[in-house]
C-alpha cells in the first residue's frame, strides 16, 4: 500500500484502522467518534506516519490503540504535557490528544489550561460523557450538580466546568463542540481542527450507555434535536428549530430566543455568528448559552483566532539566535572567554 | 589619606575567606567575583555559597544572613575549607552567625557603619562588639565601608539607595588588594553586566577601585598576602559550578549523539540554574520548556524522547516526588530520559537552599511496582560534566530513564576545571530503527534494549503505553506469565548495565583495616580527611561510588577486602542501608544532617576514632 500523499495515492478510512480489537462497551459513543476520525483523516493532507495520537487514562484514552498511526497511551491527565514535548521536539508532526472529561478537566486540568495559554499546536479531542466510565461510574468535573453516582449517593454538591468557557478563558485559539451522534458534523470539526495552527479544542458530547445513558438524548433524538441544537456557521444568522422558526438575538449581553414566525422578528434580527471575532465576549455568550432556561445548545466552531503558536515561536527564536551567534560547537561551548592556561 | 607606605607582602599557601552579610548585601556576587578572579590567577579553589531561602529577608536579621565561603590554594583543594582565616561581616547579624567559625587569630573585616543601635539589637548584641574588646582574639579591621562608598560616589549623581548598594564592590576591592588580586576581570565583568546602565557600571567601577586604593593607602593594613598559583596539570581551565557543568555536559552529549537536546523543567531551588543556562543555548539547537508544573516537566521530556530527542528533566527532591509516576511510564515504555535531582534538605519543602543527600532511597526505590532505574551520582562540580555524558550514554544505549543525583553543595560550589577537547570526548552512538521487515516494538537487542522508532518513520506506525506490554509485540497484555517475564526482563536489562560501567576504584592500599566509602558531594571532605590522616602515618583507603544502581561489578569484592567500612553521608545512613542489604556487610555509618557539607576535620576525627590508634604503626 502506498502511503505517500505526494504520489496522489489517497488514504481511506481503512488505512487508519489498526489491527487491534476495539474493546469499548457495545453501544458506546466512542465507536462513532473513532469512525468519524478515521473517515476524516484521509482528507487532512498528512501522511499516516506523521500523525501521532497521545492519550491519558480512561475509556477515551484507549483511542490510540485503534488508530493505525503512531500512538502513545500514557498516564492519567498527562497527555497534553507529553504531546507538548513531542510537538516541541518534532514540530512537523500532527499531534492529537484523545482524552475525556475526567482526564482533561480534572487530573489534567492544569496541563489543559497551560496548553491553551501557550497556544501549543495540538488538536485536543475531549470525549465528554459527564461521568467516570473506566473506574465504573463516579461523577466527573462536567457532571451536573446534584448528580447521583456511586461516589455521590446523595447527589454531588459541586458545580461542573463549562469546557468551552474554560478553553476560551485559557485563550485556546480554536474552540468547537460537536456530538458523537452527528457524524458529518463531527467529521467537519475534526477537519477544521486539523487545519488550525495552534491549540484546537473540540468538546465531543459522547454517550456512555453504561453509566450515564441518555445524558445528551434531548440533543440527539429525532423528536427533540432540532428544537434544542443550534448549529453555528460562520457568517450566518443563528437560526434553528424544526422549521427554522427560531432565532437567537442579543438583549444586551443576554441571548434570547425569538420566534421568526410571529411577524415581529425576522432573520435580520438574529445574531450573526462570527467565529473569527477577536473579542471573545460573544464566544463566551455562546459557551454559556445553556445557562439560560429554554436556550438551545450551540455546536460548531465557537471561536477561531490566529496567533503565533508556541512551536512557531520556539523555531523562530532558534533560527534568529543561530543566525546571530552562529551554530554552536563543543569547542565554542567549553572554551569561553573565562579560561586560563596552565603551562 | 595616608602617605603610600611600603607594605609587606606575605606568601601563604592556603586561604579560606568567608563573605557574610544581609541577603541584600550582594555577598554571593562578591564571593563569585573573588572566585572567578582567583581561578584566573591559577589557584586551585573550592567554594560554598550558603544563603537563606528568602530573596530579601528583612535587613539586619539573623535569618537573613547570606554567606559565601571560598578556599584557595597553591596546592590541591578538595573542599571550601573547614574554618575561615578571614571573615568579612557586613553587619552585626553576619558577625553573630559566622564568628564561631572564624579561626582563632583570624582576620575579621567589619563594616562599622552598620553596627548601629538598631542592627546591634536585632543581632542580639547589648554592646557593640567592635568596641568592647570581645573580639580581641581576632585581627579586627573595623572599616566604615558604607560611608567610604558614599564618599567615593558623592559626585555620581546617584541616589542614596543606589550608592549604598555598591558597597559590596568596596569590600571586594579591599579583599582584592589584601590578597593581591587584579581588578581587571571584575572590571570587565561590570562592563558587560551593566552594559545597559552606564551610571551603575561607572559607580561600581569607581567603588571597586576605591576599595582597592583604600587597602593600599590605609594604615590599618600593614601586610598584604599572596597565594601562588597551584601546580595544576597542563591545559586550559575555567572555573565551573556543578549546575553549569551539567548544562554543558548535556549540550555536549547532544552534539556527541547527534540528538537535539530537550529540557522539560519547572523552576525549583537549587536546580533552576540548569534551566537558566540551557535556555541560553538556542544556537546549539537546545529546546527548553518551562512547564506548568513538575509533572509536565518530565511528561514533556517523555514526549520529546518519544519523538527522538535527547530528553532531560531537572528538579530537586519535592519535584522528584511529583515526577515519580511519569518515571514509571518511562520505565514501561522503555524510552531514554535523564532525570536530574539536585538534592536539598527535606522532607517536604525542607531547606531549599541547603544541601543534603537524603534522596538516595527515593532514587533507587521510590516508585510503584518493580520499576528499576539506573542511579548515578556526581562527586564534584566538574565531575557533573562527565556524569551527565555518562547518564545520557546509558539512557540511550539501554533505552531507559536514568536518575542523576547531584546536590546543592556541588550545584552551587565551583572549582577549576581542565577543559576537555572535543576529540577527547567519546561519541554516543544512537540507532533509530527504520527497517520495516524485522520490526516489533518490544523486540530486544543484545543489550535487551527495544528499538527506538521516531514517529514519522514510514510503515512502522505502532502504539506504546503504560499498560503491561507483551514480549516482542508490545501489545497490551494481562497474561500472568508475560507479566512475570517482563518484570524480570526489565530488571535484568538494568542489572546488566553493571557490565558496562567502570570498576569501583580503591585509592591507596587495596586491602586493609579501613575503607572510607562515599558517594556524591562528600568526595572533597573525605579526600582531604584521608590525606591528613595518612600524613600522620595511618593507613586508610578511599573509594567513591558514582554508580549506585546497579553498583559496579567489583563492589562486593572490594568491600570484602577491608575489615571495616566507614560511610559518611548527609542523611541518616541511606547508602549504609543499601550496602548492608546488597552485600551483607556491616558498614559504620557516620552522618550529619545540618544542611551543610561535612568539614574534613569531622571525617578526619571519625576515621581516627574508628582506627582506634593501633593502625599504621
Amino acid at each position: 500500500m502506498a502511503n505517500n500523499i505526494d504520489t496522489q495515492v489517497k488514504y481511506t478510512a481503512k488505512d487508519f484502522t489498526s489491527n487491534q480489537d476495539v474493546r469499548w462497551c457495545p453501544g458506546c459513543g466512542d465507536y462513532s467518534i473513532l469512525a468519524q476520525v478515521q473517515r476524516s483523516f484521509p482528507e487532512i493532507g498528512k501522511k499516516k506516519e506523521e500523525i501521532v495520537f497521545i492519550s491519558g487514562i480512561g475509556c477515551s484514552s484507549r483511542f490510540p490503540y485503534y488508530m493505525d498511526t503512531y500512538g502513545f497511551h500514557s498516564i492519567h491527565g498527562r497527555a497534553a504535557a507529553i504531546a507538548s514535548g513531542l510537538k516541541i521536539a518534532r514540530p512537523e508532526l500532527s499531534v492529537w490528544v484523545a482524552t475525556g472529561d475526567g482526564d482533561l478537566m480534572s487530573i489534567g486540568g492544569n496541563h489543559f489550561i497551560h496548553t491553551c495559554r501557550k497556544n501549543m499546536d495540538l488538536k485536543i479531542l475531549m470525549f465528554n460523557n459527564r461521568i467516570y466510565g473506566l473506574t465504573k461510574g463516579q461523577y466527573s468535573p462536567t457532571s451536573e450538580k446534584g448528580k447521583i453516582t456511586k461516589s455521590t449517593p446523595y447527589g454531588s454538591v459541586d458545580y461542573p466546568f463549562n469546557p468551552l468557557s474554560l478553553a476560551l478563558g485559557a485563550e485556546a485559539s480554536f474552540v468547537a463542540r460537536t456530538f458523537d451522534r452527528e457524524p458529518k458534523h463531527l467529521q467537519e470539526m475534526v477537519k477544521r481542527a486539523a487545519e488550525h495552527k495552534g491549540t484546537a479544542f473540540i468538546e465531543i458530547y459522547q454517550n456512555c450507555n453504561i453509566f450515564n445513558d441518555g445524558a445528551f438524548s434531548i440533543l440527539t433524538e429525532k423528536e427533540t434535536k432540532a428544537d434544542n441544537v443550534l448549529i453555528l456557521e460562520h457568517g450566518k444568522p443563528m437560526v434553528y428549530g424544526k422549521e427554522n422558526d427560531k432565532g437567537i438575538k442579543l438583549d444586551g449581553f443576554t441571548p434570547v430566543v425569538i420566534d421568526l414566525k410571529d411577524g415581529k422578528n425576522s432573520v435580520n434580527d438574529c445574531l450573526v455568528h462570527d467565529e473569527k471575532d477577536p473579542d471573545p465576549i460573544r464566544a463566551f455568550i455562546l459557551a454559556h448559552m445553556t445557562d439560560h432556561a429554554g436556550m438551545p445548545t450551540p455546536i460548531g466552531v465557537v471561536r477561531q483566532i490566529f496567533k503565533e503558536t508556541y512551536n512557531e515561536g520556539v523555531e523562530r527564536q532558534i533560527k534568529h539566535i543561530t543566525e546571530k551567534k552562529g551554530e554552536g560547537t563543543i569547542e565554542k561551548l567549553l572554551f569561553t572567554e573565562n579560561t586560563w592556561e596552565v603551562n | 589619606m595616608a602617605q603610600e607606605t611600603e607594605k609587606e607582602i606575605l606568601g601563604l599557601s592556603d586561604v579560606t575567606i568567608r563573605f557574610a552579610g544581609d541577603s541584600g548585601d550582594g555577598m554571593q556576587l562578591t564571593g563569585s567575583q573573588f572566585s572567578d578572579t582567583t581561578a584566573l590567577m591559577g589557584n586551585d579553589l573550592g567554594t560554598l555559597p550558603d544563603y537563606p531561602a528568602e530573596i530579601r529577608a528583612p535587613a539586619g536579621t539573623l535569618y537573613g544572613v547570606s554567606g559565601f565561603q571560598l578556599h584557595f590554594s597553591s596546592s590541591d583543594v578538595h573542599t571550601p575549607g573547614d574554618t575561615p582565616d578571614v571573615l568579612v561581616a557586613m553587619n552585626p547579624a553576619a558577625l553573630k552567625i559566622n564568628l564561631k567559625d572564624l579561626k582563632e587569630g583570624g582576620m575579621l573585616i567589619a563594616n562599622s557603619d552598620s553596627f548601629d543601635a538598631k542592627n546591634l539589637k536585632m543581632a542580639g548584641y547589648s554592646t557593640n562588639p567592635l568596641e568592647d574588646d570581645s573580639l580581641s582574639r581576632y585581627k579586627l579591621f573595623s572599616i566604615p565601608i558604607t560611608s567610604l562608598t558614599s564618599l567615593a560616589l558623592k559626585d555620581s549623581g546617584l541616589g542614596i539607595k543606589e550608592i549604598t548598594r555598591c558597597k559590596n564592590f568596596f569590600t571586594l576591592g579591599i579583599t582584592y588588594w589584601l590578597f593581591n588580586r587584579p581588578l581587571e576581570p571584575t572590571l570587565a565583568w561590570i562592563e558587560t553586566k551593566f552594559a545597559k546602565n552606564k551610571a551603575i557600571a561607572d559607580a561600581n567601577t569607581t567603588v571597586l577601585k576605591a576599595g582597592y586604593y583604600f587597602g593600599e593607602n590605609t594604615e590599618l593594613f600593614t601586610t598584604r598576602y599572596t597565594v601562588e598559583p597551584a601546580q595544576l596539570p597542563k591545559g586550559i581551565y575555567r572555573n565551573i559550578s556543578g549546575n553549569e557543568a551539567i548544562a554543558l555536559g548535556f549540550v555536549t552529549a547532544s552534539k556527541k549523539s547527534g540528538l537535539p537536546l530537550f529540557l522539560g523543567s519547572y523552576p525549583i531551588t537549587p536546580a533552576s540554574d540548569i534551566l537558566h543556562y540551557l535556555s541560553g543555548f538556542k544556537n546549539y539547537g537546545v529546546k527548553t520548556f518551562q512547564a506548568e508544573d513538575e509533572i509536565a516537566g518530565i511528561a514533556s521530556a517523555i514526549g520529546a524522547s518519544y519523538g527522538g530527542a535527547l530528553a532531560i528533566t531537572t528538579t530537586s527532591g519535592p519535584g522528584m516526588a511529583l515526577k515519580t509516576e511519569a518515571m514509571g511510564l518511562a520505565v514501561m515504555t522503555e524510552l531514554p530520559l535523564v532525570i536530574i535531582n539536585i538534592q536539598r534538605g527535606g522532607p517536604s519543602t525542607g531547606l531549599p537552599t541547603k544541601t543534603e543527600q537524603a534522596d538516595l532511597f527515593q532514587a533507587i526505590y521510590g516508585r510503584n511496582g518493580e520499576s528499576p532505574i539506573p542511579v548515578l551520582a556526581t562527586a564534584t562540580p566538574s565531575d557533573c560534566f562527565n556524569m551527565s555524558l555518562e547518564a545520557a550514554r546509558i539512557a540511550i544505549k539501554y533505552m531507559t530513564p536514568v536518575i542523576l543525583l547531584s546536590d546543592g553543595y556541588i550545584a552551587n560550589g565551583s572549582e577549576p576545571w581542565k577543559l576537555p577537547h572535543e576529540n577527547e570526548i567519546p561519541e554516543i552512538p544512537v540507532h533509530f530503527w527504520t527497517d520495516k521487515e524485522n520490526f516489533a516494538p518490544y523486540k530486544r537487542d543484545e543489550n535487551l534494549s527495544r528499538p527506538w522508532v521516531k514517529p514519522g518513520t514510514p510503515d512502522l506506525e505502532h502504539r506504546i503505553g503504560g499498560l503491561e506490554k507483551a514480549h516482542i509485540t508490545g501489545n497490551v497484555s494481562y497474561d500472568p506469565d508475560n507479566h512475570d517475564f517482563m518484570v524480570r526482563m526489565r530488571a535484568n536489562k538494568i542489572k546488566n548495565i553493571e557490565n558496562d560501567i567502570p570498576d569501583l576504584e580503591v585509592k591507596y592500599e587495596q586491602e586493609g583495616d579501613l575503607l572510607v566509602l562515599g558517594w556524591g558531594g562528600t568526595y572533597g571532605a573525605i579526600t582531604e580527611a584521608i590525606i591528613k590522616v595518612r600524613a600522620q602515618g595511618k593507613k586508610v583507603s578511599q573509594a567513591h561510588l558514582k554508580y549506585l544502581f546497579p553498583f559496579s561489578k567489583n563492589t562486593r569484592e572490594v568491600l570484602k577486602r577491608f575489615k571495616k567500612i566507614l560511610i559518611p553521608e548527609i542523611n541518616l545512613g541511606q547508602l549504609t542501608t543499601v550496602i548492608r542489604s546488597e552485600f551483607l556487610v556491616a558498614p559504620i555509618s557516620f552522618t550529619k544532617i545540618k544542611g551543610l557539607p561535612f568539614k574534613s576535620s569531622e571525617i578526619q576525627n571519625k576515621i581516627l576514632e574508628v582506627l582506634g590508634g593501633s593502625n599504621g604503626k
